[in-house]
């Protein structure tokens, strides 16, 4: 047993570091570790600019353009991004939809949308969850009917992250309304601009716009825009849903996290001490910080694994229930660490167009939302009740 | 990175298993716990031939020089098989007498490694909770040697061991001594622990005793050491954990209610898988304790062990708690080895600091208050 990384890996954290260091934008940075909310073009820059490397597809196979790294070397990427501070690439594309048509996409589909992912051409968004369809997705009921050369799609999506600023949409719908559930479904890839697509904003109780209804009235699309066999879209949907990686857990992001709220905690008064020092406190931050070391030690085993060639197989599902729990315990604990001065509420700052806040506290005014934000974490990507149902079976045999 | 065991120690956890598996059934320990003597000397001999009492030892010794990973290996099995030999009072006194590493350390070290002689060492005063430096103890130059006054309660497989390894108060400072079993002047009462292991409440009255180590050396030694111990316990932790979350699960399988088995229950799946993280994180970090023992760096050793004793503390409540409520009625009766699995971890979480005791340690390391990334 050798919990170290190889002196090669070092290395290669070592370079990482230095291209970050010398090629985030300090502007962006900033706007990541003081907890603003980031615009179209701060992910699309930032996207582009790793494009031109093949850093934005960390997990692609070089033939697709991905740098060829390794499970260890992707995680040293994950992590070194977190601590930086740089905003992360955004999934739909790179990692939902990507993978899915690498293993099942026709090879005209393959060579048109791959490049456009990697270099941000196209903005993703994903149309899984339907209003009366998240948990039990098979049930959704968006049609599809063929007519001549196109397929004719008409229901209603939501959830859809991002999608204001999406040129394309992959979408499960219904194709045989008389099969069961899971043999009527089809993945259909949507360009957003067709006629009939309508994008409405879901706001979120942070007051923020990052979800969205998206309704379908009558949307031709082509019949080359199917990927692989209609009526076999939920054997792709479930591997994407398999093609989660390691990262799930964000480890990286919570030790950034944790050390902001320190610092927090150093400036807050408790007595004649400060809250860092005191005893109550303190000790629900030790936990959280034990409860992370616990939980990067069970990502490097899952790592460790993967590199050896197993994939992560339901123990991402521990991931995701323990990651999301110890980012929500982080948002909780900085709410805790200013008190009072959580209660300001300035979107105008969040947005970057007031330079300071208007309470007068910088590091305190984006918490609250940050921490009302962040509810969603145990909710997406599969609830983490339905994590739980899933290391059930998958794990315990139950 | 690298997480899988050695072939030797896969090996070696193997023969253990083995043997625990053929002749240390529950039953079999059960019958031990309720005997006089409370252990067998059956197993004691068969532990040391299989090399147990060696592998902590220096080479030089007689030993075979195994570090804390393949202690990890031995530790989770006595777990599993819920163990009350006294390997632990003699794998951590062992370990006492390699970090002293004098000449005298080393006399007693070569017979330890052999099986010859049984270790304990003195942690605790009544009172003292989990303050290793709470002792009250007392040393005194008298003739060529010293003489020891004072009381150790709660000394774990104290009335087995040949030599006690006991913390006192030499000119105020702290200081080790070695004490042999057949001394003057020390009264020794043994009890059972409700987890089934021995312990002994030994009293000194001008005790004769012989110095361990240097002087001004007695604090931080003794404070290795408890972190040792510290660490073996968490090893034999998760070896329980592992246990008794596979009792739950199969129990429930087997369990009908409502004409079907109450695995059946998402209730109760959902609470097995809490387990199961709880377990896995335990074992995350225990790993981290193994990698972090043997570093130069003391502060670093202190952060990882208290980071361990408290996370496998948080798992042995939760999982202890839970494995007895999904074994419903059974879960409470004494005749389940799950309530037994429960008792020990009851017992590991309140031996040298509990999960509040270990939190505070690590918040008041300097790298705490750290705020640079």
């Amino acid at each position: 047993m050798d919990l170290n990384y190889s002196p090669a890996d070092d290395a290669f954290r070592a370079d990482i570091r230095a291209w970050l260091d010398a090629n985030l934008p300090q502007a962006l940075r900033a706007k990541v570790l003081d907890h603003k909310r980031l615009n179209r073009d701060d992910y699309a820059s930032w996207h582009k600019l790793l494009g031109t490397r093949g850093w934005s597809v960390v997990a692609w196979p070089k033939e697709y353009g991905g740098p060829g790294w390794d499970a260890t070397q992707r995680h040293i990427w994950d992590e070194e991004c977190a601590r930086i501070g740089a905003p992360g690439v955004l999934p739909f594309g790179v990692s939902m939809v990507a993978p899915v048509l690498m293993k099942y996409g026709s090879d005209a589909q393959k060579a048109h949308y791959l490049p456009r992912i990697l270099d941000g051409t196209d903005w993703w968004c994903q149309g899984y969850s339907e209003p009366g369809s998240g948990s039990d997705l098979a049930s959704l009921r968006t049609r599809a009917e063929r007519q001549d050369d196109h397929y004719v799609v008409n229901g209603q999506k939501t959830w859809t992250t991002l999608g204001q600023f999406a040129d394309m949409m992959f979408c499960l719908v219904r194709t045989d309304t008389g099969a069961k559930k899971q043999e009527g479904i089809s993945f259909l890839l949507i360009d957003m601009k067709t006629p009939g697509i309508t994008v409405r904003p879901i706001i979120t109780l942070d007051e923020d716009h990052e979800v969205n209804e998206v309704f379908l009235e009558d949307v031709k699309v082509p019949l080359e825009n199917l990927v692989g066999e209609e009526n076999r879209g939920w054997t792709y949907a479930k591997y994407l849903l398999g093609h989660e990686r390691t990262g799930i857990a964000r480890v990286g992001q919570s030790k950034r996290e944790l050390v902001f709220l320190k610092r927090l905690a150093a400036n807050q008064k408790k007595g004649s001490v400060s809250l860092l020092a005191d005893a109550v406190f303190s000790s629900k931050i030790a936990a959280l910080e034990i409860e992370m070391m616990a939980l990067e030690v069970t990502v490097q085993r899952v790592v460790a694994s993967e590199a050896n060639g197993r994939g992560p197989g339901p123990e991402a599902s521990m991931l995701k229930i323990k990651g999301t729990e110890v980012q929500q315990a982080l948002t909780e604990l900085m709410v805790e660490a200013v008190g009072p001065q959580a209660a300001a509420f300035d979107p105008a700052y969040l947005e970057g167009e007031r330079e300071h806040s208007l309470a007068g506290d910088d590091d305190a005014a984006p918490l609250a939302a940050y921490y009302f934000n962040f509810r969603k974490t145990s909710i997406y990507g599969g609830s983490n009740e339905i994590q739980k149902n899933i290391i059930a079976q998958m794990i315990l045999g139950l | 990175m690298d997480f899988n065991f050695t072939d030797e120690q896969q090996q070696f956890r193997d023969a253990l298993r083995r043997y625990l598996d053929n002749e240390y059934t529950f039953d079999a320990r059960q019958k031990i716990v309720a005997s006089k003597e409370g252990v067998d000397a059956k197993h004691w001999t068969a532990f040391t031939e299989l090399g147990l009492t060696a592998l902590p030892a220096p080479e030089a010794q007689g030993g075979f020089d195994g570090g804390p990973a393949d202690m990890l290996v031995v530790m989770q099995e006595l777990g599993r098989a819920l163990v009350v030999e006294p390997y632990w009072a003699t794998a951590v006194g062992i370990e006492a007498l390699r970090l002293v590493g004098d000449d005298h350390a080393n006399a007693l070290l070569e017979r330890a490694a052999s099986g010859e002689i049984k270790l304990a060492v003195a942690f605790h005063e009544p009172h003292a909770r989990y303050d290793l430096f709470s002792v009250g103890t007392t040393a005194q130059e008298k003739g060529d040697g010293f003489v020891l006054s004072g009381q150790k309660s709660l000394v774990l497989h104290g009335a087995q061991a040949d030599y006690w390894i006991v913390p006192a108060r030499l000119a105020g400072e702290i200081a080790l001594f070695v004490v042999a079993r057949g001394a003057a002047n020390v009264e020794v009462t043994e009890y059972r622990t409700i987890d089934g292991q021995r312990a002994a409440t030994l009293t000194f009255k001008a005790t004769p005793a012989d110095r361990l180590g240097k002087a001004n050396t007695g604090a931080a030694t003794l404070e290795r050491i408890a972190d040792y111990a510290t660490f073996l316990l968490c090893a034999e932790a998760v070896g329980v954990l592992d246990a008794l979350n596979h009792a739950t699960v199969e129990y429930t399988k087997e369990r009908k209610q409502f004409g079907t088995p109450i695995a059946r229950f998402q209730a109760l799946q959902h609470r097995m898988v809490e387990m199961l993280i709880h377990a896995e994180q335990a074992r995350s970090i225990t790993y981290l304790a193994a990698a972090r023992y043997t570093s130069e760096d003391a502060d670093e050793r202190r952060r990882a062990i208290s980071a361990a004793k408290a996370r496998v503390g948080q798992a042995a409540r939760f999982v202890g708690q839970q494995a007895v409520q999904l074994h419903g009625g059974m879960g409470v009766t004494n005749e389940v080895a799950a309530a037994h699995w429960f008792k020990r971890l009851s017992i590991i979480e309140t031996t040298l600091g509990d999960v509040d005791h270990h939190l505070a340690r690590f918040a008041s390391l300097p790298g705490f208050a750290d705020t640079d990334v």
